[in-house]
């Protein structure tokens, strides 16, 4: 009844949510190039702080290529070029200024791959290998690191006595909780996930989902999916792109149930083609 | 809301298949109404036993969409308007089974009236005209929800005022009776009942209307007020 409306209004209101979470990063203008073709165009968004954002969009839509901006992954082949700002917060370095040092970049910003990849070394030397280029020299710091790293990523319990077998020995779903450890080791600010479960099974897959809510207390994630439900589950923030352009970026919740944007919503709901 | 189709078209006829349904609902529901209020006002032993003996239909109805709206979660997933869809009719499902249940309240207290036989209070004419308000709130909340029109939806949101004021009207006029006349208190009571089961009824419809704003919207206008309503509705 209308009056009952009126007077249940005030109580009805939904409580205030929680202010915006700081930014780690900020993207401004962001061009990227393969040489001739340019695959990502004026991209600014915020990276919030220990919160998982999603990048998601179909195939060859610019998102991993997004995603390797972070760390400079693209320096390493010739003819690539950036445009435009990636500011890493607290210290507004922009990373891909040509005076920032890429591997100093790696090393604050982590990144596990679609597929394990770990070394052909022992366990151990895996997640200590970023300490030791880093210059760290002193055993039992490097000890305490890889078991901290190895801990953070849900997997020194069942390590712990097979430290020095060879990383090959470990369960597929071992060796990505493995690289995710020898990403933590360096204790980097931001960690970059390029489809980390595509390779794993339904458990696996669980499980590195559980880690990655776990690890977002430590670090703030990036996250790039081709699995929504994926995306869905695991994220705070949702980044839909599609041909190098971002279409829409919001609370994952928000996005997943009233996108803003009619691109966002065909591509969600599976009428996108 | 998308017009385009889903690339699986097994997904669009799963969709459509449970959008139909509950339009078969809603219709089915309607004439329990519509039945219920004649039976009260003729009498007519037929139209009341018909509106009690059928509500097992209406029953199934609502656990069979139920359970395609359930087979829908699990194997699409839905997201965006298909999710919002899939929710509103889980929800629009239990308002259609409420209405069923109200329009057999309804049926029963005319068996009792009319078996009694000679009436001391005749108000035939308010419930009559009060029922029609109803049945016409659901007929629009049903083409609002079938047409996905919000405008329509914001219209049965607002008429709801109309019912409230009718049933108002009709329970003063029942209290002068039996203030009047203790002996026409049972038959006052009962008719009470009756107006209130159809003021359910616009309540009923009016939430069919909200979820439909819901389905093509995104928001939620439940409990907030009629001009925020109307705003959601006309928003483009």
């Amino acid at each position: 009844m209308s009056a009952q409306i009126e007077s249940i209004k005030p109580e009805a209101t939904p409580p205030e949510r929680a202010a915006t979470p700081a930014a780690k990063a900020e993207v401004k203008g962001l061009n990227f190039f393969y040489g001739g073709y340019q695959a990502l165009k004026r991209i600014d968004m915020v990276v919030h702080e220990k919160m998982v954002t999603a990048l998601i969009g179909p195939s060859g839509c610019g998102k991993s290529t997004f995603l390797r901006c972070f760390n400079r992954m693209h320096d390493l082949y010739p003819g690539n070029r950036y445009e435009g700002r990636i500011v890493l917060y607290p210290d507004n370095t922009d990373l891909l200024s040509r005076g920032v040092d890429p591997i100093e970049v790696r090393m604050r910003i982590s990144m596990v791959f679609q597929k394990p990849n770990p070394f052909p070394k022992s366990i151990f030397e895996n997640v200590a290998y970023g300490l030791r280029v880093r210059g760290e020299r002193k055993r039992r710091v490097v000890e305490e690191k890889v078991e901290q790293a190895l801990r953070n990523a849900a997997l020194w319990d069942e390590v712990k006595d097979r430290l020095h077998e060879l990383a090959y020995n470990l369960s597929g779903g071992q060796q990505q909780r493995l690289c995710i450890a020898r990403a933590l080791a360096t204790d980097p600010e931001i960690l970059l996930f390029d489809e980390p479960t595509s390779a794993l099974d339904p458990i696996a897959t669980a499980s590195i989902e559980e880690l990655i809510h776990d690890l977002k207390e430590k670090v703030t994630i990036l996250i790039v999916t081709h699995n929504m439900q994926q995306a869905a589950r695991v994220s705070d923030f949702t980044a839909y792109m599609y041909l190098g352009e971002l279409i829409e970026f919001g609370n994952t919740d928000a996005l997943f149930i009233k996108p803003a944007r009619k691109q966002t919503e065909d591509y969600i709901t599976g009428r996108f083609g | 809301m998308p017009s385009q189709e889903h690339l699986s078209k097994q997904f669009d006829i799963d969709l459509d298949t449970v959008r139909t349904r509950v339009l078969e609902m809603g219709g089915l529901v309607e004439s329990q109404v519509v039945a219920a209020i004649e039976g009260f006002a003729t009498g007519n032993r037929e139209l009341i036993e018909r509106v009690s003996t059928s509500d097992y239909r209406v029953n199934s109805y609502e656990v069979s969409i139920d359970n395609d709206c359930s087979h829908i979660i699990v194997r699409r997933q839905p997201a965006g308007s298909d999710l919002r869809m899939v929710l509103a009719i889980s929800k629009i499902v239990t308002d259609l089974e409420r209405i069923g249940d109200e329009a057999e309240k309804i049926a029963r207290m005319s068996k009792q009236i009319h078996e009694r036989g000679t009436l001391q209070i005749q108000r035939f004419a308010e419930i009559r005209h009060m029922g029609g308000t109803a049945v016409k709130m659901l007929r629009a909340a049903l083409d609002a929800f079938a047409r996905q029109d919000t405008a329509q939806a914001a219209n049965v949101v607002l008429e709801d005022v109309t019912i409230d004021n009718e049933f108002r009207s009709i329970i003063r006029q029942l209290i002068t009776f039996m203030m009047e006349d203790p002996r026409t208190i049972s038959t006052a009571l009962e008719i009470t009942w009756i107006a209130k089961a159809i003021e359910r009824v616009g309540d009923h419809a009016k939430n069919i209307a909200e979820n439909v704003i819901y389905i093509v919207k995104g928001t939620d206008v439940r409990h907030t007020t009629l001009e925020d309503v109307e705003r959601e509705a006309k928003k483009t």
